[in-house]
C-alpha cells in the first residue's frame, strides 16, 4: 500500500514529529514498504479468532485502593527541562 | 581473568584467589583499553563499581558473603539506573539520570553484583544490527566490520571481548538472541512476565521481556536466579514460583524429544547455516534426545504481524516523551505544539520516527479491525502453532538467523530488509514463550547460534538442554582473535 506525500506529513503531525520537508520522499518510500510487508497479513482468514492481547491470556491484576507511594514530585522535577515552583513549565497555552 | 565465567569467578572469590576490587579494577582497564574500537558502553561507572566492589569485599571479609557477592556485570542502557544517564541509546534521553533503579538492577545491588556501566545498544531496542544507536555503532568482537546484532549489541559484545562476564538484556524480537548468536555467547529470552519491566524503559510493552547474555548456560541459570520472580510494580509480570534454575542443568537429556520446525529449514537460510545447526542437532541426538520434524505453519505471518503490534504499542508508549517531563527539549519552542514536534523530530532517530509513524497509522481512526485488531488474530494462531508443536515435543531447535553477523551498511538501506533478520526469532515473542541462543559453529570464521524453544516457564529446561550440548562441545569456549 502505497503512501503519498500529503499523508506522510498526517501521520507525522499526528506523531507530533517535526520532519524536514527534504525527508519526506525517502519517509513515503520507506513507510510505503512497511506496509506492504503488512498487508500480507490481509489474505488471512481470522473471522473465527479471538484477538490476542497477552501471550497468557492474563487479566488486568488489581491491588487495594490503598496509598503506596510517597510524594516524590522534587526529586522526579530534577529531570524535567524547565519547573517552576512545582510546576512543568512549557510555552503558553492559553492567551 | 577477562575471560572467566560467572561460576567461576563465584568461586575464586570464595577461595580468596582475588577480591572483587581486583577483577573489578582489571576489567575496568580492559574497557579502558579495548572498547574504544568495539564501543560496547555508553557510560562506564568505573567509581561506583569501585565501591560496590570494596563494598562486596568487605561482605566477604566479615563472613556474610552470597553467591553473587562482588561479581562484575553491566546493565543494557534500557534499565533505569538510580542518578546514572539511562539513555536507551536514544539523544531523547541523553540527559535523562533516572530517579530510580529497574527492580533488575535493584535484584542484582542487593545480590551484591558490582555493575561496570551502562551497554549500548539499538535506539529504543528497535534494530537488529545496533546501528541505530545515538552512541554509534558497536563492532563485533569477531570481525570489527561486521555487526554484534541488535538490539542488545552492546551487551553481547561486551561479554564476547571480555569486559564482563554477563550483561542484562532485553528481547522484544530477537534482541537478545541474535545478537548473541552474532557473538558467539549465550542469550536467554525467559517466559514474557517472568522478569519484571518495571524501569526497563518500555518499547512493546506486550512482547518486551528482559533476559541476559552470558558466557555459557550455567551462568544464564545464575543470573536467572537474581532476574526472575514476581514484581508487585509490573502488572503483566507473573506470580509464579522461581525454581533454581542451577539445579537442573545436569539432568539427563535421555528420552527428551526435540522438534525441529520445517519451516525453520527451508530456503531462508544458506547450506553452510543449516550444516552448522544439523550438526548441532546430531550432538543432541548423541546426547539421548530424539528428534522429530514439526511444523509451524503460520511462521511466515510473525513477521508482518510484529510490525503492526510493536510499532502501534511504542507510538503509545514513546507519546510520553514530549520534551516536558524528562528528556531532550528542542531549543526555544514557539508554542506547545512546536515544543512537541520539534523536540520528537530532533531527539529520535529515523527508524524510531518510521515505527511511531507506522503505529500511529494502524492506530488512527477506520484503521483499527484491518491492522491491529487483524494483527492481534493472526498472534493468536502463530501463539496455537507453537503449543500443538509442543504437544508433540518437549523443545524445539532452530536456526537463530539466516546468516552468521553481517557488515555494518549492509542492511541499512532498506528497513523491510533489516527486519527479514528476525525471521527465526520473532515469532517467539509473539506467542510469548522463552528462547535461547548458544554457539554451535562457525561460518567464516564467524559465530552461528542454536536456537533452542520451550514451553512458557519451561526456562530450567531449555538451560538444562543448553548445559548438556555445552559440556559435550567447545563452541562457547571459542573467543575472538586477541581477546
Amino acid at each position: 500500500m502505497a503512501l503519498d506525500q500529503q499523508q506522510v506529513r498526517d501521520i507525522a503531525e499526528l506523531a507530533r514529529l517535526q520532519l524536514d520537508d527534504n525527508q519526506i520522499a525517502e519517509y513515503q518510500k520507506n513507510l510505503s514498504s512497511i506496509l506492504d510487508l503488512v498487508d500480507q497479513l490481509s489474505a488471512v482468514d481470522t473471522s473465527s479468532v479471538e484477538p490476542m492481547a497477552h501471550p497468557l491470556d492474563a487479566v488486568q491484576r488489581l491491588r487495594a485502593d490503598a496509598v503506596t507511594e510517597e510524594n516524590q514530585r522534587d526529586h522526579f522535577q530534577q529531570c524535567a527541562p524547565q519547573t517552576e515552583n512545582g510546576y512543568y513549565l512549557v510555552p503558553r497555552v492559553v492567551e | 581473568m577477562h575471560t572467566k565465567t560467572i561460576a567461576e569467578i563465584a568461586r575464586d572469590l570464595a577461595a580468596g584467589e582475588y577480591s572483587s576490587v581486583e577483577i573489578t579494577t582489571d576489567l575496568l582497564n580492559r574497557v579502558k583499553q579495548l572498547d574504544g574500537d568495539i564501543n560496547s558502553f555508553i557510560t562506564v561507572t568505573g567509581e561506583q563499581a569501585l565501591a560496590q566492589a570494596k563494598a562486596a569485599d568487605e561482605r566477604r571479609a566479615a563472613g556474610q558473603a552470597e553467591t553473587w557477592t562482588g561479581i562484575p556485570m553491566a546493565h543494557k542502557d534500557i534499565f533505569c539506573t538510580d542518578g546514572v544517564v539511562t539513555s536507551c541509546g536514544s539523544k531523547m534521553l541523553s540527559n535523562f539520570a533516572a530517579p530510580y533503579d529497574a527492580t533488575v538492577v535493584e535484584k542484582f545491588n542487593q545480590a551484591g553484583a558490582v555493575s561496570l556501566g551502562k551497554l549500548n545498544m539499538d535506539e529504543f531496542a528497535m534494530g537488529s544490527s545496533n546501528e541505530s544507536s545515538f552512541y554509534g555503532p558497536v563492532a563485533n568482537p569477531w570481525n570489527k566490520d561486521h555487526v554484534p546484532g541488535g538490539s542488545s549489541g552492546g551487551s553481547a559484545a561486551a561479554v564476547a571481548a571480555g569486559f564482563v562476564p554477563g550483561a542484562t538484556a532485553t528481547d522484544t524480537g530477537g534482541s537478545i538472541r541474535q545478537p548473541a548468536a552474532f557473538c558467539g555467547v549465550t542469550g536467554i529470552k525467559p517466559t514474557y512476565g517472568r522478569v519484571s519491566r518495571w524501569g526497563m524503559i518500555a518499547y512493546a510493552s506486550s512482547l518486551d521481556q528482559g533476559g541476559c547474555i552470558t558466557r555459557n548456560a550455567e551462568d544464564a541459570a545464575m543470573m536467572m536466579n537474581i532476574m526472575a520472580g514476581y514484581d508487585a510494580k509490573d502488572s503483566t509480570c507473573v506470580e509464579q514460583p522461581v525454581p533454581d534454575y542451577t539445579s537442573t542443568l545436569n539432568d539427563s537429556l535421555e528420552g527428551m524429544t526435540i522438534g525441529l520446525p520445517k519451516e525453520y529449514f527451508s530456503s531462508d537460510l544458506s547450506a553452510d547455516m543449516q550444516q552448522a545447526v544439523r550438526d548441532a542437532i546430531s550432538e543432541y541426538e548423541k546426547l539421548g534426545a530424539s528428534i522429530k520434524e514439526v511444523s509451524l505453519p503460520n511462521a511466515r505471518l510473525a513477521i508482518p504481524a510484529y510490525y503492526i503490534i510493536a510499532p502501534a504499542e511504542c507510538s503509545a508508549n514513546l507519546s510520553r516523551m514530549d520534551g516536558v517531563r524528562f528528556g531532550y527539549r528542542c531549543d526555544d519552542p514557539q508554542d506547545i505544539n512546536d515544543l512537541y514536534k520539534r523536540s520528537r523530530g530532533e531527539g529520535f532517530g529515523g527508524e524510531v520516527k518510521r515505527r511511531i509513524m507506522i503505529g500511529a497509522y494502524a492506530l488512527s481512526a477506520g484503521f483499527y479491525d484491518a491492522y491491529y485488531k487483524k494483527a492481534q488474530q493472526v498472534r493468536r494462531l502463530i501463539k496455537n502453532d507453537f503449543s500443538a508443536a509442543l504437544k508433540e515435543v518437549d523443545i524445539l531447535a532452530a536456526p537463530v538467523s539466516p546468516t552468521p553477523a553481517f557488515k555494518r551498511g549492509e542492511k541499512t538501506s532498506d528497513p523491510v530488509e533489516m527486519y527479514l533478520e528476525d525471521i527465526f526469532t520473532i515469532s517467539l515473542n509473539l506467542a510469548g514463550m522463552p528462547g535461547m541462543s548458544i554457539p554451535c559453529g562457525q561460518v567464516n570464521n564467524l559465530p552461528v547460534g542454536l536456537q533452542l524453544i520451550g514451553d512458557y516457564f519451561a526456562e530450567d529446561r531449555l538451560l538444562n538442554a543448553a548445559h548438556k550440548f555445552q559440556q559435550a562441545t567447545d563452541w562457547h569456549l571459542k573467543t575472538p582473535a586477541g581477546i
